[in-house]
């Protein structure tokens, strides 16, 4: 992980930094259902946030490497999402999901959490100061497992929460719609403090996933903060 | 003077990603609609013929579709191209379920910069689309068609017709893009009466057309299949090729980047049935490739093996029946695999053409900004298969092969009754191929009892009767002494020991015998009728009987 982990990219208590989009979204499932449903949010974020991977050239000239996509189907949910395909990204975020699954699951949790996917810029500084990184869109799923007691009841959440997703799939495209701000494209030098460069086929702009275990008033009992970071910059 | 702000150059790019991006839109809506799950490729290296960076594949006929419809013209104010979707049963009746409207209006984006901006938000329109595409209602009904119904598609170029939905449809929109000659919209309106008819539902329902929904079963007698033979282009000219998509003059070249194509590898996740192309020369193939496909989509388990049809392999393409005239009113479906100029076959091995003569050019720092290179000369995509040669075998061979009625792991039936290839029985594949064995096997013929001595003659406490004890070679074990708990010898002359030497093996049973286990599973489902009959003229007692029950 990035050297600089514990410098830069602090999570910033303040809330999120200035001119950083944020955007919420709520759903209720069953236990199994939380996976499947916060990959199928994750994935769809970003498939909108990754390009292909940029090949520089000379005189400042780049080409750009081809998405390619696929077809998802849940196991525990009437739903199917499409996500990019690149199995390294996927491998990542079903890290980062299993993770807040299991702290759901744990002790001090009534069944709610949250879980944040924030897209970042570094912003470079003179030594001795640590670079910055500074959120420019921020994701936060909030998730209330229940609980339930009979076969009938998990097939009506199997429907309804594939219902929900739907919903979900539409807000976010029409966030993305909204054409807001992007980070500029950057020069193969700044290509990294913008860009996660470290997968082989994709290039989704640099992020990182938090998650929160909330107790039922609502406050952080377990401040466990996962940090993903991609970042291929030597120290 | 909407116009004089934008360069000429400018212009003909706009124009040229408005029509690419119009057809790749008819692309995702239609795949999306195929009823299979889409996989394509990432690929790092720039490939040149991935419009907006995206793999997303061409299928010819849907291509030729949206031209056609389009007629060189481009989505314009009040010109606005539909694709709509929807569905027929195989009675005939048809309804339509979406309709997927790129429309253009005067808001126009001066300042937007036309080569990098716009090209980047049509991608990620592109990709919006994607994702919108999998959540609509049509999108469930498309992945479980091929029984009962087949999801169409028509493409027109106008005024949107919304009248087919009914009522209360509702609207979702995918996205909007600005650009100095309008605002591109794209939209979805789909009915919602179906909503509430979940698959399952609509499986369930029998006959609103008098068809017997029953996925499971086999149909034996193919005149009985649900499928009638489309309104497929037998009139057409089955060598028909459709113009792959270099043949245009002003294809999809991308203007952007060096190597060429087909990095993009299309591939159909879930097939590994493979079916033989169509030979358009007889109409019976249709309903059979209907057939064919219902037992994919349908029944996961079901998995022919390529080699038990009898086939040659042909990449699985689209099982959405593809019919209609050329007329562009005419909804259309796909049959896959492709007919001739039908799905490209993946080729293996990514073709290298020629380089552009350009590169995609980029000067970063301030907005970066893209001066799009000419055309190149027409790129070679993927290899358009024109062979309409048959690769299957006669249409009766499919019939019959396809046709196997599925056996129970425990019916005993002889082997031969069976194709050995097609048998269904969980884990046929380990079952032993000797026909003989089945006359050893114990389930289907118990061994001889033994002649029992008279339990009076041994007597049951004497030590070391072992011998005597089993005149019995099934045993496994062998009886040294037998005490059996609670008995006493006294008593009865029959006791519990004598009682369980004397039944250890007990006669066969009448309906495990040869005779009746011979009596085929056709003959026993064909009894059902009659049986279900005399059930049914009992009905009082049974139901009297019940009351006694509870």
């Amino acid at each position: 992980s990035c050297p600089l982990s514990t410098r830069c990219c602090a999570p910033s208590s303040a809330g999120p930094a200035m001119n950083c989009r944020a955007e919420v979204l709520e759903v209720s499932v069953e236990g199994r259902q939380v996976e499947e449903a916060m990959l199928a949010v994750l994935h769809t974020v970003l498939l909108h946030r990754s390009t292909g991977k940029f090949h520089y050239k000379k005189e400042g000239t780049y080409s750009i490497g081809t998405v390619g996509t696929q077809d998802v189907d849940c196991d525990f949910i009437d739903f199917a999402y499409v996500r990019v395909s690149s199995e390294e990204l996927d491998r990542a975020l079903r890290k980062a999901v299993g993770e807040f699954k299991d702290a759901l699951r744990g002790s001090g949790s009534d069944g709610m959490g949250q879980i944040s996917l924030e897209f970042y810029q570094k912003k470079k500084s003179r030594w001795p100061f640590s670079d910055e990184c500074i959120p420019w869109e921020l994701w936060t799923i909030k998730v209330n497992v229940v609980n339930l007691a009979n076969e009938q009841e998990r097939q009506i959440c199997r429907e309804k929460v594939g219902e929900k997703l739907c919903e979900k799939i539409i807000n976010i495209v029409e966030v993305m719609n909204r054409h807001e701000y992007l980070p500029k494209m950057p020069t193969q030098s700044e290509v990294d403090n913008v860009f996660d460069t470290s997968l082989k086929d994709v290039q989704p702009y640099l992020y990182k996933i938090s998650y929160q275990i909330t107790d039922s008033l609502g406050t952080s009992v377990t401040t466990t903060m996962r940090r993903l970071i991609k970042d291929t910059l030597a120290l | 003077a909407m116009d004089t702000d934008l360069s000429s150059q400018d212009r003909k790019d706009l124009d040229k990603f408005i029509k690419f991006f119009a057809l790749k839109t008819v692309q995702v809506i239609v795949q999306a609609r195929l009823g299979e799950k889409i996989c394509t490729r990432s690929s790092s290296s720039p490939t040149g013929s991935d419009w907006f960076n995206l793999a997303i594949k061409d299928i010819p006929e849907v291509t030729h579709e949206a031209k056609k419809a389009l007629a060189g013209q481009l989505p314009a104010v009040g010109r606005s191209m539909c694709v709509e979707i929807s569905l027929k049963t195989s009675e005939g009746d048809s309804m339509e379920l979406e309709i997927w409207c790129l429309e253009m209006n005067e808001k126009c984006d001066k300042e937007i910069k036309v080569s990098y901006t716009v090209y980047n938000r049509l991608s990620l329109l592109l990709k919006s689309l994607l994702a919108i595409t999998r959540v609509t209602p049509a999108y469930r009904l498309s992945r479980k068609q091929g029984h009962e119904y087949v999801i169409l598609y028509r493409i027109y170029f106008g005024e949107v017709q919304l009248s087919g939905l009914g009522e209360g449809f509702q609207t979702v929109r995918v996205g909007t893009v600005g650009t100095p000659v309008g605002t591109i919209t794209l939209s979805c309106a789909y009915r919602i009466n179906l909503a509430f008819m979940s698959t399952r539902q609509f499986e369930r329902t029998p006959p609103i057309m008098g068809i017997i929904i029953d996925h499971f079963v086999d149909r034996p007698y193919p005149s009985s299949s649900p499928m009638h033979p489309c309104n497929y282009r037998a009139g057409e000219d089955n060598g028909a090729v459709y113009p792959s998509v270099e043949d245009s003059q002003e294809v999809c070249t991308t203007s952007f980047s060096t190597s060429p194509p087909s990095q993009c590898v299309f591939t159909v996740t879930k097939a590994h049935f493979q079916a033989p192309p169509p030979v358009v020369t007889d109409t019976l193939k249709v309903p059979v490739m209907g057939l064919a496909f219902s037992h994919q989509l349908s029944s996961s388990r079901l998995s022919y093996q390529p080699a038990a049809l009898g086939v040659g392999s042909a990449d699985m393409g689209y099982p959405v029946l593809f019919a209609g005239g050329l007329n562009a009113a005419h909804p259309h479906q796909l049959i896959g695999p492709g007919k001739e100029g039908g799905v490209p076959p993946v080729p293996s091995q990514p073709a290298h053409g020629t380089q552009a003569d350009q590169e995609r050019m980029c000067t970063p720092l301030d907005g970066v900004h893209y001066s799009a290179a000419t055309p190149s000369s027409s790129e070679d995509t993927e290899t358009v298969s024109n062979s309409s040669e048959g690769k299957c075998g006669s249409p009766h061979d499919l019939l019959e092969t396809i046709f196997i009625r599925k056996v129970g792991a425990f019916v005993n039936k002889p082997i031969n009754q069976v194709t050995m290839a097609n048998l269904d029985i969980p884990f046929a594949m380990f079952a032993p191929k000797n026909v003989e064995l089945e006359d050893n096997d114990p389930m289907v013929n118990p061994p001889e009892s033994p002649e029992t001595e008279s339990p009076l003659q041994g007597s049951l406490h004497s030590e070391g009767s072992s011998g005597s004890s089993t005149g019995n070679t099934h045993d496994d074990f062998v009886m040294i002494d037998f005490k059996p708990a609670f008995s006493k010898d006294d008593i009865l002359p029959m006791d519990l020991g004598t009682f369980y030497r004397e039944f250890q093996n007990p006669p066969q049973l009448s309906s495990l015998s040869i005779d009746i286990g011979a009596q085929s599973m056709a003959e026993d489902l064909d009894s059902l009728p009659e049986k279900l009959a005399v059930h049914e003229k009992n009905v009082k007692e049974f139901d009297a009987f019940v009351e006694t029950l509870q």
